[in-house]
């Protein structure tokens, strides 16, 4: 067994660079098909009737019409007479029709009777909750009534942060091709090897015998790990018509019941002494999940900072409501936003600078050491120390200027994964994996690490992904584990096939297959490179047989012979310069500063990548995303693009980006990266508004309305 | 969307005859970036659209120096963003023009669409009605999700905001819109153009279900200083949370003539006259300029959850005026 690990930082030929993602061509001309691009011959279209209510009873239910409808192939009642509906938009029958326009109007010719039960659609003022509150559950740790008594300062506030949803420019959805005893699913997903499962035991079709296909896909976030009731409808469709069924959901669907985040509101208090040290916390939290009740994880609240005295209760609230999803980096963003803004407002209160004040207590985290030089380099980034001023120290004008920051954790081990590996006998080298790119750059990522290992350039390493069973399975890509997953997988893989390939190329070189190793397209005898074989000639040592081998990337059985391939655990420092119209409350986002840490990097400009993105998100989080339900009438207002606010380009500002990548960080291995940097945005953004206009402002989105309405100390959560 | 009848006639009066006597009944279709919005969610159901974009007389911009602009119903924001002499003599519009921020809207829509279009109201286009209301008849705006609806004008039944970009700057210039129907054209100053709905079978608008806004005629403005402010909460794609246009007149440094013109805060292009009033006579500073902010929003009456928009409204027609005087946009 070769020792599997990763060359040393200056011997990298490839993993480290700044290349260009493999299918970025294809997808900015188009030429890249998604799912829901996929028109097969005599495909029907998939509509679903959806109830308008937020809570009710069928209580009758009249398809005839819709059945006799020309072009209507099909229609299944989902949720029929007796059933309870718990929220808006779910589903309640289903029309399959030669085209969408007739599914359209088929499903407008069911007749649904309801009896209106009452409902709870908003959850953030706790004293309407009533008996949509869960039992609470609560937690102590060291005697917070002391510490608070100790306590030189206090603080106590409220803060919010609503429901968001995944807003997938790409809807869920699936086509479906029912042949005989097999299927084929096109499906939108995160997860292309878990997907089969979830539709063999409900349809009664064994595993085996359905096939996941999907080359890319237009957004997840964490809500497209399932087959869906969406998607089991789809596929009985299929089964009962014969004929391939299409069903992708539309916007307003998409937005209410395909994927949103869990909402957290909190009152806290936290003290602390006279020099800046954290004694003690406490808050009352509560959000909401759906029906469920949920809301954010009372585990990561207070976040990254574990002051010895704390006190918490959580109460979930179920609402009427469509059920939350994860959402990159479950619970963390909500968590940081409570915890940051607090100990912001705690550190106002001391009059501290609050680097300062977070330098002090960083021995309240589990990695201070990287989060202060984290910090240095983002302040150093920023400014922090020449732009930074105390909130009774505003700058001149109606437009204000604030700082704020917040850092973050997250783990990103590796997933399990298999990889499998040809190597032709004419050169040719393709890697295989049941894994999926959700446009964080997987593929281009396991084409380097092959091409690094066996000396090619990348364009010459073929991958595969995107294909169930016909691929060796790997991991859904959430919690950042794909990256590992797939990178130590193809280490594995391509280290495994040297082994085996060195013994039918040494002959050749009059030397042991120990003494071999590649180099510039080449296999040669270490020291003397003369001595060399091209890669093509070696390859063809393999006679007429290729050569084939998996590489796994297993973490419950992991040995120490396994080697530092990847490691797990993440910090990250990010800073936001804000620009406050205090006469109309506009927040405009200056400048973002994000440092990063994420071990070993094995693309740099995808890692960049991956931190806009997440940068952007978080920003838009920031400044306009929010759910609006109507109480009265139980429904989504805000369930299209227009009033759901997403940020442009223009409403970004200038974002920095750093990727810590010092030695340490290197010899740790491959970490993921995708959610960390999407943690900090709301919390640091809302500390700049703090910062610039002198209040807080307890709510995110920080839009006009509540910006304004804290400025005239008529703040609160429900501004 | 239902089944409809699409007719595109090559003049105005057979397009008059295509169009029927009831709303809904026939729609006329421009750009369609509004329209077919609505059909799609049912909005509107209409068994014919009649498409007025090869109508000859309705297209282009002319202008003449001394006479003013004539602005063809079928022009497209693009087309007027490009425009050198609208960029050089009339820059609210443009400054209006390109707060649409989306290319796809700006090439596909048109001026007579922009005043033509429906209210934005989230309650309207989910289907709640033109006056929302939920089953016992209860007002599901004033007391629910209200923040983007109207401060001003909002007395009656409706409560919806204007959603047109383009007549605040048109009616500060003193526009005359130009229709045509079965008589023939006849024009109304574009302040009276729109109007406050009072039943649910009425529009926004003066124009009869069987009359077309066939074209905008706006008076020469040489040294009419006039500019847009928007308060909006992103810089992309979005409706502004309160807009003002303004057009001034100086002189020997004194306001002579002022109009003043809030977009987004009440059902119609709202005409703020006590902010003309209190311009007259003064020298533009700061100070005149916020007094006249203030005076915009006399009798606001803001529902819960607006109350808001009262100052953004305020701040948007000081820098309007502010920037009309001293330039800048």
């Amino acid at each position: 067994m070769p020792e599997y690990k990763w060359p040393e930082k200056n011997d990298r030929r490839v993993l480290g660079h700044r290349l260009n993602r493999l299918d970025g061509r294809a997808k900015v001309t188009g030429k890249a098909k998604y799912n829901s691009d996929v028109k097969l011959s005599g495909m029907l279209y998939a509509k679903f009737l959806r109830c308008p209510h937020a809570h009710a009873k069928v209580i009758s239910i009249d398809t005839s019409a819709a059945e006799k409808m020309s072009g209507v192939k099909a229609v299944r009642v989902i949720q029929g007479p007796g059933k309870e509906i718990q929220w808006a938009l779910d589903d309640i029958a289903v029309v399959a029709a030669v085209d969408e326009a007739i599914a359209e109007d088929a499903i407008r010719q069911i007749v649904v009777q309801y009896e209106k039960l009452p409902h709870l659609v908003n959850e953030d003022d706790l004293s309407k909750a009533g008996e949509h509150m869960k039992p609470p559950s609560d937690q102590v740790k060291g005697d917070p009534d002391q510490a608070f008594k100790e306590a030189d300062i206090v603080i106590e506030g409220e803060y919010g942060i609503p429901v968001i949803t995944h807003c997938c420019l790409e809807p869920h959805g699936q086509v479906i091709d029912w042949k005989d005893d097999s299927m084929t699913v096109y499906q939108s997903t995160q997860n292309v090897s878990g997907m089969a499962n979830q539709y063999a035991q409900p349809l009664e079709m064994p595993a085996a015998n359905i096939s996941i296909i999907q080359d890319h896909v237009g957004g997840g976030y964490g809500s497209k790990f399932g087959a869906d009731s969406w998607g089991l409808e789809t596929a009985r469709l299929a089964k009962d018509t014969g004929r391939p069924v299409r069903n992708f959901l539309e916007r307003d669907v998409e937005l209410f019941v395909a994927g949103t985040r869990p909402s957290g509101f909190a009152k806290i208090k936290a003290g602390a002494k006279q020099d800046g040290t954290l004694v003690a916390w406490q808050a009352e939290s509560w959000g909401t999940s759906g029906l469920g009740g949920g809301g954010i994880s009372m585990q990561v609240l207070p976040y990254v900072i574990n002051p010895p005295n704390v006190r918490k209760k959580h109460t979930g609230i179920a609402t009427n409501t469509g059920p939350a999803r994860a959402w990159r980096a479950p619970n963390h963003p909500q968590t940081c936003w409570l915890t940051f803004a607090a100990l912001d407002d705690l550190a106002a209160k001391l009059n501290m600078n609050p680097f300062d004040f977070y330098v002090k207590n960083l021995k309240l985290t589990e990695r201070s050491e990287l989060y202060l030089k984290e910090l240095k380099k983002a302040a150093e980034l920023m400014g922090w120390r020449e732009k930074w001023h105390s909130r009774n120290q505003q700058t001149a004008g109606p437009v204000k200027q604030g700082l704020g920051l917040a850092f973050h954790t997250w783990g990103g081990r590796g997933h399990d994964s298999t990889v499998r590996l040809v190597i032709d006998p004419d050169g040719s080298v393709s890697l295989s994996a049941g894994t999926q790119d959700i446009g964080t750059g997987t593929t281009t990522v396991i084409a380097m690490v092959a091409a690094e290992t066996f000396g090619l350039p990348v364009n010459a390493i073929k991958v595969n992904v995107g294909r169930s069973p016909d691929y060796p399975r790997s991991g859904p890509s959430g919690g950042s584990t794909t990256v590992g997953g797939v990178c130590a997988a193809t280490r594995r893989a391509c280290q495994l096939a040297l082994e085996e390939f060195y013994p039918k190329v040494a002959p050749a070189l009059g030397a042991e297959p120990s003494q071999l190793e590649t180099a510039g397209g080449r296999i040669q005898v270490k020291g003397n490179p003369f001595k060399n074989l091209s890669w093509n000639k070696a390859a063809a040592r393999l006679g007429v047989t290729p050569l084939e081998v998996t590489g796994k990337n297993i973490s419950a059985s992991r040995r120490a012979s396994d080697g530092k391939l990847i490691d797990s655990g993440v910090g990250g420092v990010q800073m936001a310069e804000v620009l406050v119209d205090t006469e109309t409350g506009v927040v405009k986002m200056k400048k973002f500063v994000a440092v990063q840490d994420c071990g070993l990097i094995v693309n740099e400009k995808l890692a960049e990548s991956q931190v806009y993105g997440a940068l952007i998100m978080g920003i838009s989080s920031a400044l306009t995303e929010e759910r609006v339900m109507d109480e009265r009438t139980g429904t989504l207002l805000n369930g299209e693009m227009e009033f759901y606010k997403l940020a442009g380009l223009g409403d970004i500002g200038q974002l920095v980006v750093h990727m810590w990548k010092d030695l340490e960080q290197d010899r740790r291995g491959v970490i993921g990266l995708g959610e960390p940097p999407v943690i900090s945005p709301v919390a640091a953004i809302g500390n700049a508004v703090a910062n610039a206009i002198g209040v807080r402002v307890p709510r995110a989105p920080f839009i006009p309305r509540r910006v304004l309405a804290a400025l005239q100390n008529k703040g609160g959560l429900f501004a | 969307m239902n089944a409809f009848e699409y007719a595109s006639p090559n003049t105005k009066e057979e397009a008059i005859q295509l169009l029927g006597g009831q709303w809904g009944e026939t729609e006329v279709i421009a750009g369609g970036t509004d329209l077919v919005s609505l059909m799609k969610n049912f909005g509107t159901t209409p068994k014919r659209i009649v498409d007025i974009k090869k109508i000859e007389e309705f297209q282009g911009a002319d202008y003449i120096s001394g006479s003013g602009l004539r602005l063809g119903a079928v022009l497209t924001l693009a087309e007027l963003i490009e425009h050198s002499v609208i960029q050089r003599v009339y820059p609210s519009l443009v400054q209006a023009a390109n707060g649409v921020r989306s290319q796809q809207i700006q090439s596909f829509g048109t001026v007579g669409g922009d005043f033509c279009q429906r209210p934005r109201c989230w309650y309207f286009r989910n289907g709640f009605g033109y006056f929302p209301k939920d089953e016992s008849g209860q007002d599901l705006v004033r007391e629910g999700e209200n923040q983007y609806h109207s401060i001003l004008g909002n007395s009656g039944p409706a409560s919806f905001v204007s959603a047109s970009t383009l007549a605040p700057p048109l009616i500060a210039l003193a526009a005359q819109c130009r229709i045509f129907g079965d008589q023939g054209w006849h024009e109304v100053p574009a302040d009276q153009f729109f109007i406050i709905p009072e039943q649910e079978n009425q529009r926004e608008t003066i124009l009869k279900p069987n009359e077309i806004l066939g074209e905008i005629i706006v008076p020469a403005a040489d040294g009419l200083l006039n500019a847009t402010y928007e308060v909006r909460e992103k810089e992309a794609l979005d409706w502004p949370l309160a807009t003002a246009s303004v057009a001034l007149k100086l002189s020997a440094g004194k306001v002579e003539q002022a109009r003043v013109v809030l977009g987004q805060v009440a059902p119609i292009p709202w005409r703020a006259v006590e902010a003309e009033q209190s311009l007259l006579g003064q020298t533009i500073d700061e100070n005149s300029a916020a007094l006249a902010g203030k005076a915009a929003v006399t009798g606001a009456h803001p529902l819960s959850k607006n109350g808001y928009k009262v100052q953004l409204a305020r701040v948007a027609v000081k820098r309007a005026i502010l920037n009309a005087a001293l330039g800048g946009a």
